[in-house]
């Protein structure tokens, strides 16, 4: 946020907030022990308010449950920004001493009136406006959010509407005001955190950046393309375009978890060459020319890095099983086969290359980390023990860094449109026991296993006729799949729901549609639309 | 604020609301417990852990009884001990600890308890072991009704209420709701109640297998820290292997994102990291591998 990307606070600040806004998350099942956190807030006194198209079990321990249209969160925040600043709730020292460009956002939202977010949103307007004033009121506030959010053709406004809220209201920078992505995957942030990102050097350094790159260069001993690579959706571009014509896939199985996978599949299907890295032969392996067998967790060295920032060791407890190397080896020796005069390093001797580079974390020695249960970057020099929290900063008088610029966000419709013929809005997600496509999660045998089903709610199920265990048939604009269903009460009429992990017996990516964000790649896994008929 | 005190002759100083068996442990003096955890409110249900308190008519329970001001306590006295030794004799009449910690051991040892005193008649909590699932197996006769189970599935952690005490008198017991089995309950397996049952009546189903059939061998076992690998929550996880095999996972009780609590992901769903491979030997089933 505001430079590097990361949540701003603590999970110890939910536990003492005032106010919780879990917007777009289902964290008792995605995220559960930082759902023990927020719970510890709650019985501490806070408020919740749950922003989601399903009454999840998330939204069951919310006072007040706003239970959105699917890809209306724009219109939503924009809405209670508007009210904000109509019933004076905002901090103006705030916006004066720390922000930029409130009169223009002021001026946009104007539009956003209680009664056209209630229509646009389908949340009544008055706990639009109940939501508005106590986010203004609060003390302290904590706005954490996931997939709900980010997962959206429009993922960066959507991420912008909501860090307007917090510059209205001065619920950032703050013990115990902070905005709080939660991570999805365990190393996601520390992903992007060591420059796994198309326009970023590890640290979050500009790569397009004469003076950084020239930093790496001088340590790496070789030069660094000079522009931005492409993200994920951007790839999938060059595919089609035929430009881009090998695929080296580390760890990652696309063909099942990028939306709309047949069309995903002809794209893999017309490469040149694909390598797969993986610890499973999984379904993106299978049509690799070559697969590298790697080592997976338990089996190998590193640090993870959480949601809270902080980084942490990861261990080997098992050796590797048959031909099975450590990514770091497989890369080293690769570079050999190339050519290139490279060791093999250590974990923690690529770690201390890598920390020499990046300021944010240049004082996490492996000791340090060990000696302290982990770090919390910004961690510059072995003096510094991390920040609990961001951008305090903002807080000081005068502020001498980058002001936090407000991002007027127009609302825009999901891509995929309901009409008569798909009248039915599908959002997909994570269910407590499973984890994306399965290939981790699929192994063990868990009680709780809900196999692939379509989530209806009992209403709709009646109008179609159609009982619990009964097959349906759910067709969008690109293609078709047949599950059972299963009765959810917490969803409303109209909105079917399906997890995302067993795409061997029902991929729900041959329903879903690959718009995606061009700020940050995201498909538009949330919002798809569909028509449901019963099998007879 | 703090309060002065005074435990077996010496002063001592602790922050107000400190427990009198907490202020012990920090002078180094062991008081024995089962139902007492550094995680879990005191139940105060082992009475184990009782101690004399000058002024007091009865023994007081040191795990739920904060230190006063002025307090004198006595923690080795006669009475105390006897009281001490005359419920570890109660507990491991009606229940099996044979499955207890190290520390439970020395304690029976250390107060001479002896359960058989009450003679072959004597009422147990006998049954046969809850086994409804691959994950969790819950051996009741190993129960004392310690409480932990309950609290970390209730407010202290998970918030989920799967359990609770049933009936009464010498019937009360652990239940689901109705006496469903697990997986008909409200349960989700998080196994938060297996990390802080201090008898061995809540196992994860491999180390119970392993146990019963005497391949479980702790001295035997290395335990590695890391980093859970499926959310992006940072749970730490200490992987315990045995001849080169995962057998358990449990969390730290002391680190902070935790406090020993996991998820159903993080305590069972490692077994992929063994794909392919046979169980571990006396496991019989169930990691899916």
């Amino acid at each position: 946020m505001f430079g590097a990307g990361g949540g701003t606070s603590s999970y110890q600040e939910i536990e003492e907030t005032d106010l919780i806004i879990m917007w777009g998350s289902n964290a008792r099942e995605a995220h559960p022990i930082f759902f023990h956190h927020v719970l510890k807030g709650i019985h501490n006194g806070a408020r919740m308010f749950a922003v989601d198209p399903r009454r999840t079990s998330s939204a069951a321990w919310a006072d007040v449950w706003l239970g959105i249209d699917v890809g209306s969160d724009i219109a939503l925040a924009n809405a209670v920004g508007r009210e904000i600043i109509r019933q004076g709730l905002t901090n103006e020292e705030f916006i004066r001493e720390a922000t930029e460009g409130f009169d223009e956002y002021a001026e946009f939202v104007d539009d956003y009136t209680l009664a056209r977010g209630e229509e646009i949103t389908g949340v009544p307007a008055d706990v639009i406006q109940q939501l508005s004033h106590e986010y203004g009121s609060a003390e302290t506030a904590q706005l954490c959010w996931t997939l709900g959010i980010t997962e959206h053709h429009n993922a960066t406004d959507n991420v912008l509407s909501l860090i307007n809220l917090a510059l209205l209201t001065g619920h950032v920078g703050r013990y115990g005001s902070g905005l709080v992505p939660v991570r999805g995957q365990n190393n996601v942030q520390g992903g992007g955190d060591m420059g796994a990102l198309p326009n970023k050097l590890p640290g979050f350094q500009d790569v397009e950046d004469d003076a950084l790159r020239a930093k790496f260069e001088s340590v790496w001993g070789a030069e660094i393309p000079a522009k931005a690579g492409k993200h994920i959706s951007l790839m999938q571009e060059s595919m089609d375009e035929g430009v881009l014509k090998c695929l080296y896939v580390l760890g990652e199985n696309p063909l099942q978890s990028e939306a709309d996978s047949q069309v995903m599949e002809k794209r893999l299907k017309g490469l040149e060459f694909i390598v797969a890295q993986d610890i499973f032969l999984t379904a993106t392996a299978e049509l690799a020319d070559v697969v590298l067998p790697a080592a997976g967790w338990g089996e190998t060295e590193g640090t993870f890095t959480s949601s809270e920032r902080r980084v942490q060791r990861v261990r080997k407890a098992v050796d590797p099983p048959g031909e099975a190397w450590g990514d770091i080896e497989i890369l080293s020796a690769l570079a050999r086969a190339m050519g290139h005069d490279w060791i093999t390093p250590t974990a923690e001797e690529a770690w201390d290359e890598m920390r020499s580079l990046s300021p944010l974390h240049g004082g996490m020695s492996y000791q340090r980390l060990d000696d302290m249960g982990g770090i919390q970057w910004p961690c510059p020099d072995e003096d510094s023990e991390g920040d609990l929290f961001l951008h305090g900063r903002l807080w000081e008088r005068p502020v001498t860094t980058m002001k936090a610029p407000f991002f007027p966000t127009p609302y825009a419709a999901p891509v995929d449109t309901l009409t008569d013929e798909y009248p039915m809005r599908l959002t997909t997600g994570r269910r407590l026991d499973s984890y994306n496509t399965g290939v981790q999660s699929g192994r063990y045998a868990s009680p709780r296993r809900i196999h692939g089903v379509l989530d209806l709610s009992p209403e709709d199920g009646d109008s179609l006729g159609v009982q619990e265990g009964q097959k349906v048939k759910v067709t969008s604009r690109r293609g078709s799949v047949e599950a059972p269903v299963r009765f959810d009460r917490s969803l409303r009429p109209g909105l079917a729901f399906m997890a995302v992990h067993f795409p061997d017996d029902l991929d729900v990516n041959v329903l879903t549609i690959d718009a995606w964000d061009p700020k940050a790649g995201t498909a538009e896994f949330k919002a798809t639309a569909v028509r449901v008929e019963a099998l007879a | 604020m703090s309060v002065k005190a005074t435990i077996d002759g010496q002063e001592v100083t602790v922050p107000e609301g400190t427990s009198i068996l907490d202020a012990c442990t920090q002078l180094g003096t062991d008081i024995p417990t089962f139902c007492y955890g550094p995680t879990i409110t005191p139940a105060n249900a082992c009475r184990v852990c009782m101690v004399e308190v000058e002024g007091s008519r009865v023994l007081v329970p040191s795990c739920s009884r904060a230190l006063e001001e002025g307090m004198v306590v006595k923690t080795g006295t006669e009475r105390a001990e006897h009281s001490r030794r005359l419920v570890l004799e109660l507990l491991g009449s009606a229940s099996e600890l044979d499955r207890s910690s190290d520390e439970v051991h020395g304690w029976i040892e250390e107060y001479g308890a002896d359960s058989s005193r009450f003679g072959p008649d004597a009422e147990t909590v006998a049954q046969p072991a809850k086994v409804q699932d691959d994950l969790y197996v819950r051996d009741y006769e190993r129960c004392i009704l310690c409480y932990k189970c309950v609290d970390a599935c209730g407010v202290d952690h998970q918030n989920t209420f799967a359990i609770t005490v049933a009936g009464r008198g010498f019937d009360a017991h652990i239940s689901t709701e109705f006496d469903v089995t697990l997986p008909d309950s409200a349960c989700v397996y998080c196994g938060n109640c297996i990390a802080v049952c201090p008898t061995g009546a809540l196992e994860g189903k491999i180390a119970w297998d392993m146990k019963e059939a005497g391949t479980w061998d702790a001295d035997a076992q290395e335990v590695t820290r890391t980093v859970c690998s499926y959310c992006g929550v940072g749970c730490n996880l200490d992987i315990h292997t045995q001849d080169g095999r995962i057998v358990d996972v449990t969390s730290p009780l002391d680190h902070e994102v935790t406090l020993g609590n996991l998820c159903i992901k993080g305590r069972f769903g490692w077994s992929f990291v063994h794909a392919g491979a046979s169980e571990p030997e006396g496991a019989a089933g169930g990691t899916g591998s």
